[in-house]
Parts: C-alpha cells; structure tokens; sequence
C-alpha cells in the first residue's frame, strides 16, 4: 500500500512539474518533450489505478501517435512560439485569480450538488474479479458492441478517404529509369554542330 | 442476444452498402481514374439492391445488435425515401461531374457511405448509435460538399459546413451526455423508462441540446445559417443530395427520439418544435423573396419546407407522424425534380444558377418549362398537387391536437411562399427569352419528366403512400 501511496505521489509531481514546464519551457520542442513526460507520468497514474488498459493505449496513442505529430508540426512549421508567449509569464498572477475563482465556483457547485432521483440507479458495470480489463473490454467490444465499433471504423474510414480527395494531387513525375541511363552513349546523346565563326548559331 | 445472422438479416441493406462500398473503394484503387463511370454504375446498382431489399425483405419489427439497432416500419419507410433520394443523386451527377472535370471514383463511394450513416441514424434506437450514423452521414457530407475543390465557393462551402457541423456534433454529444447522466440510459426505451415520473430539469437541458444538434441536420431555424452558402457553393447534384436524402434521415431520427426517447415529456419538447417549426416556415417563406440564385432560392425553400414538416410532429400523435411521412415523400420527389432542372441548367456547356436565366423557359424548351412549372404549383401547395396534399396533412394533425394556432400560421406562411415559387413561373412562361439552355442528357430529364408525374398523380391514386404511411406511424403507437 505504501509503495503505491509513494508512487501516486512520485508519479502525480512529476507529471504537475512537467505539465508546468510545457507551458514555460522556452524551446517549443522542449514543451513537446515535457509533454510527452506528462503522458507517461499520467499512464504510470492509471496504472496504479488498476486501468492498465487505458495506461497503455495512453502511451500508445498519445506518446507514439500524438506528441509525436505535434513535434513534427513544431519543427516542421515555422511559428515563432517564443514571439506568442512572450509576457506570458507576466500575467500569469492574473491568470492564476481568475482560475481559482473558477475553481471556487465549481467547488460551491459541487458542494450544493444533489443527484436527480431519475439519476439515482446505479448504472455502472460492476467489475467481474480475476478478469483485465483488456479482456474485459474485448469481449464486449467485439459481441454486444459489434455494431458500433463497426460504425466507427466506417466513420474513420470515411475521413480517410475524404482526406485523400481533398488533398491529393495526381502529379505527373519523372521516375528514373536506370535501365535507360545505362544504355546511353555517347552517339545517342551528343550531338556535334560545326559553328560558323561569327555567325551565331 | 441474437446470433449474428439475425442481426445482420434485419440490417440488410446496411450490410449490403457497407460491404459495397469496401469493395469499390478497392475496384476505384485497382482500375484507377478510368474507374469512375464503372464505380458510379456498381453504386447506383447497390443503392437499389438495398431499396429492393427493403421492399421485398421481413416485415417484422426486430431490436438487435444489443439494442442500438432497430428495425421497424417507420425506418424502413424513411430508409427507402434515403435511398430513393441517393440514387437519384447519383443519376443526376454523373453528366454533370464529367463536364465539370471532378469525376472521380470516390465521389459515389462518399455518397454511399453517407447513405449508409443516413440508414443508421434512421434505425437508431440509442444515442450511441444515433452519434455514429450522424457522423458518419455528415463527414461525408462535408467532404461531397467541396468535391469541386478547385472551385473557391466549394471550397468555402465544405468548409463552412464543416466547421458549423462539428460545432453542431458538440452540442448535440454536451445534450446526449447530460441525457445520459441524468437518465442513466443511452437507449431510448431506457431513457423512456427513467422518465415515467416527469421531466428531470437534466434531462430537459440535454433535450434541448439534442434537439439543437439535430435541428442543424434538418436546416430549421436558429440553425440554418449554413444552409444558403452551402446550397450555393457546392455542386448541383450534391446540392440535391443535401436538399433531398440528409433531410429525411435527420427528420426521421428527430420524430423517432421524440417519440420512443420522451413521449413523457411530450409538453416539454413540444414547445421546442413549434418554436422551430414556425421560425422556419417564417424564415423560408420571407427570405427566399429577395433571393436571385435559384439554389440560394431553393436552400430558403427547403428551410420552410422543414418548418412545415414540422408542423406535423408538434402534433405528437399518430396522425402527426404520418402527415410527417406523407410530406416528406412528396418533398423528395418535388425537390429532386426541382433540381433535376436546375441540373439541366446549361448555356453553352456552362452552368448557370441565376433565376434570370430561366426567363423564357417556355418558347426555348417548353417540357422543361412546364415540368418546373407544376414542381413549383407542387412546392407552393397549390392542389391538385401534391404538395397540397403534403400540407393538407401535416396541418390536419396539427389541428386534431388543438394546434390550430400553428395550423393557421403555417397556411398563411405557404401563401407568402407561394409568392416566390410564383414567381419563377412567371418568369419562365412572361419574360422575355434569355438564351436558350443546351439540351439535357436523357436522365436528367426522365428525373424530372417522373417527379412531375408522380407529383401530377398523387391526387388519383394517393393510397400507396398514404398507407405505407399509415404504418410507419403504427411503428410508435
């Protein structure tokens, strides 16, 4: 228990620490990077939590997919980050009031909160013991739910092709044909003109 | 639960356009560009084994995949009006593709997947199913719209509606989560169930998001914003679609959420439905007054048109219902007639949308001119047209429920609107010739030349429909 008590906090620091640093690193790849840190951090959370599946496609998802999407924007596009934050850091005391008001009113909310009696019965799944959830969620996923991850996967496919519509463009390109260049000679190629003296050709 | 195949028989058609359009999709990726006029042909040709499918399938009514799926009358009603409406989309596109220079392969195989999202939101019987056949429907949409994506107004068209959309997709998932919480359902019949005591305020707040999202999808005022531009900017036959097949799927899941989700609450939403009802027939009928493009025009039209349907759901009873079913058959067939001209509208292999250049219709092509003359009568509610039959039943509803103040309304409303459609008829047998139009390939006129028909017929032999109606509305009572 207190190992697990010791990491929620290890993990939870680092991952605030970091969270932290991307919105005041200088360097935008920097910002990616402690990004990336917090999504890790935030998987070792869930993990601790007992949804090992949700850690996983976290790191999966996020840290093999996303961060590393937005590290190819940040250096592949030529945006002047330290231009857009600049005096961030200045207002950020501001910022700071304004979020704990926010965050008071949600607490008065929540604190005065009362639950519909519609609302009352109990609607979550219990948790069968002895089962993952990677092996829970697979076998709904592909029995009761069949329809709707199928409606997914035609949404998804859909985008895929509307994206290519849009953007592709049939180019015609010039491959090399090696064959080709091997077979060049000389004589097919050079062409020798005899050039009048001041005459121009 | 079911096995599979019992599942998958009441979700036949879906099935069948799904599998479709996997397998042309690859038959477009294999043959490459050439592909496209085969890929058109193997679409259209799904489309009505599916239409066929509906006609001659099981009559029963059947929940399945675990509740997310249902397979009723009503929903096989709407999804042959989908289908119809796809179809002859995609008749009237393929002319015109190719001499716009965007035929592409992908174009029938984006019509069919959105097709496919309009049979799933019709036979949607939760909210996870009603979002995904939604989304599914709409990306589609967005992308058809700005097919002509070299064409800047097409361009800005799929943009705008994809921005607006996925502004729409949010409120209507913020209306179906707060549902959710409060109903601790995601089905309807479930969500039904939570709220046999009274309306939970939750439940209201979400309703009234749900509905704003849906509303989105069906044009109706406040949210219809986007419905001028984007009727202007994208092509015409995708311009039909928009006005045709998307409409009777979002009205479809609207009735079926209102209905079977909370008809306990039936003041509740009510209300929200006159409110949108009468502010879009108020809108269609005043707005399209002053409009010069036939297609901004017919956009304005089919905001008042949705109003009217409306008209027919306020009512909330089974006699609702089917004025709700009668007009929207006789909506699909006058609008795709009504575009099928517009389509044929060319000079000199370039088209024009202006209502200028249909002056004189009647002395350069007078079949032409007389089609879209009784559309028009049709559109405006003139009897013995069908679209006075249209209107004749969904205000009859209205006033069997004690709405006669929304009945009188929505009479005198059409009568401001029959100005405008009046107007294209003078315009086109009064005014002096414009040039003449090039001729119109053989379908597109055949589109029109049936519309016209079936919109002269109706008053003859209006029991096909009237009774297929009839039980699509048993479906909910």
């Amino acid at each position: 228990m207190t190992a697990a008590v010791a990491f929620f906090y290890l993990f939870s620091m680092i991952m605030l620490a970091s969270a932290f640093m991307v919105i005041a690193a200088r360097n935008p790849v920097h910002s990616v990077l402690f990004l990336i840190l917090a999504f890790v951090n935030a998987a070792g959370l869930f993990m601790l939590a007992g949804a090992e599946f949700l850690g996983m496609i976290l790191i999966v998802v996020y840290v093999g997919a996303v961060a590393v999407l937005f590290l190819f924007v940040v250096m592949m596009l030529d945006v002047d980050f330290a231009e857009m934050k600049r005096g961030f850091l200045q207002v950020l005391p501001i910022g700071a009031i304004i979020g704990g008001i926010v965050a008071i009113e949600l607490i008065l909310v929540v604190g005065s909160w009362t639950v519909a009696p519609a609302g009352s019965a109990p609607v979550g799944s219990p948790i069968t013991p002895g089962v993952t959830n990677t092996v829970a969620l697979g076998r709904v996923l592909y029995t009761q739910y069949i329809y709707l991850f199928q409606a997914a996967g035609l949404v998804l496919l859909t985008a895929m092709v509307g994206a290519i519509v849009l953007t592709l463009r049939h180019k015609v390109v010039k491959r090399q044909v090696i064959a080709e260049q091997n077979a060049r000679t000389q004589a097919s190629v050079v062409e020798i003109k005899k050039v009048p003296f001041r005459a121009g050709v | 639960m079911y096995p599979l195949s019992f599942s998958i028989a009441h979700a036949l058609p879906e099935t069948i356009l799904a599998v479709g359009a996997l397998l042309l999709i690859l038959v477009g990726a294999i043959r490459g560009e050439k592909s496209a006029p085969l890929v058109a042909e193997l679409a259209i040709g799904l489309l009505t084994l599916a239409l066929v499918v509906i006609f001659i399938g099981a009559k029963t009514t059947a929940t399945v995949f675990d509740g997310a799926f249902i397979d009723d009358q009503f929903a096989r009603y709407m999804k042959a009006l989908v289908l119809i409406g796809s179809i002859v989309t995609l008749i009237l596109s393929r002319d015109f593709l190719r001499r716009e220079n965007i035929d592409q392969f992908e174009f029938p195989v984006l019509v069919m997947l959105s097709t496919l999202g309009m049979l799933m939101l019709t036979s949607a019987n939760s909210l996870i199913s009603l979002y995904l056949g939604l989304e599914l429907m709409s990306l589609a949409l967005y992308v058809v719209a700005s097919f002509h994506r070299d064409n800047l107004k097409a361009s800005e068209a799929g943009l705008k509606y994809f921005v607006l959309g996925a502004l729409s997709s949010g409120m209507l998932l913020y209306g179906a989560s707060l549902i959710y919480g409060y109903a601790g359902s995601v089905s309807f019949p479930g969500i039904a169930a939570a709220l046999k005591s009274g309306p939970a305020i939750g439940v209201v707040f979400g309703l009234v998001f749900l509905l704003a999202g849906l509303a989105f999808k069906m044009s109706t005022v406040p949210f219809h914003m986007w419905t001028p531009d984007v009727y202007e900017g994208a092509p015409t036959p995708v311009t039909a679609f928009f006005a045709s097949a998307p409409k009777m799927a979002a009205v479809a899941i609207t009735l079926r959420t209102v209905m079977v989700a909370f008809p306990n609450i039936t003041h509740e939403w009510r209300q929200i439905v006159m409110f949108i009802s009468v502010a879009s027939m108020a809108l269609g009928s005043f707005a399209a007054i002053g409009q010069t493009n036939i297609k901004r025009l017919m956009a304005y039209s089919s905001i008042g048109h949705m109003g009217f349907a409306l008209v027919g759901l306020a009512a909330a009873n089974a006699a609702g219902v089917e004025g709700v079913a009668i007009y929207l058959a006789i909506y699909l067939v006058t609008t795709l007639g009504v575009f099928a001209a517009i389509v044929a509208m060319r000079v000199q292999g370039r088209s024009v949308e202006n209502i200028s250049d249909l002056a004189g219709l009647s002395r350069t092509d007078g079949w032409m001119a007389f089609f879209m003359a009784m559309l028009m009568f049709s559109l405006a509610g003139i009897p013995p047209m069908a679209g006075f039959f249209a209107k004749y039943y969904a205000f009859l509803a209205a006033v069997q429920a004690g709405l006669t103040p929304l009945a009188v309304i929505g009479v005198l409303l059409s009568t401001v609107a029959a100005f405008y459609y009046l107007r294209i008829v003078k315009v086109m047998y009064f005014d002096e010739a414009a040039p003449a139009f090039d001729r119109a390939p053989f379908a597109v006129r055949a589109v029109c030349a049936v519309a016209t028909a079936l919109v002269f017929c109706f008053w003859v032999y209006p029991a096909p429909i009237v009774e297929a109606a009839t039980n699509a509305a048993r479906a909910f009572f």
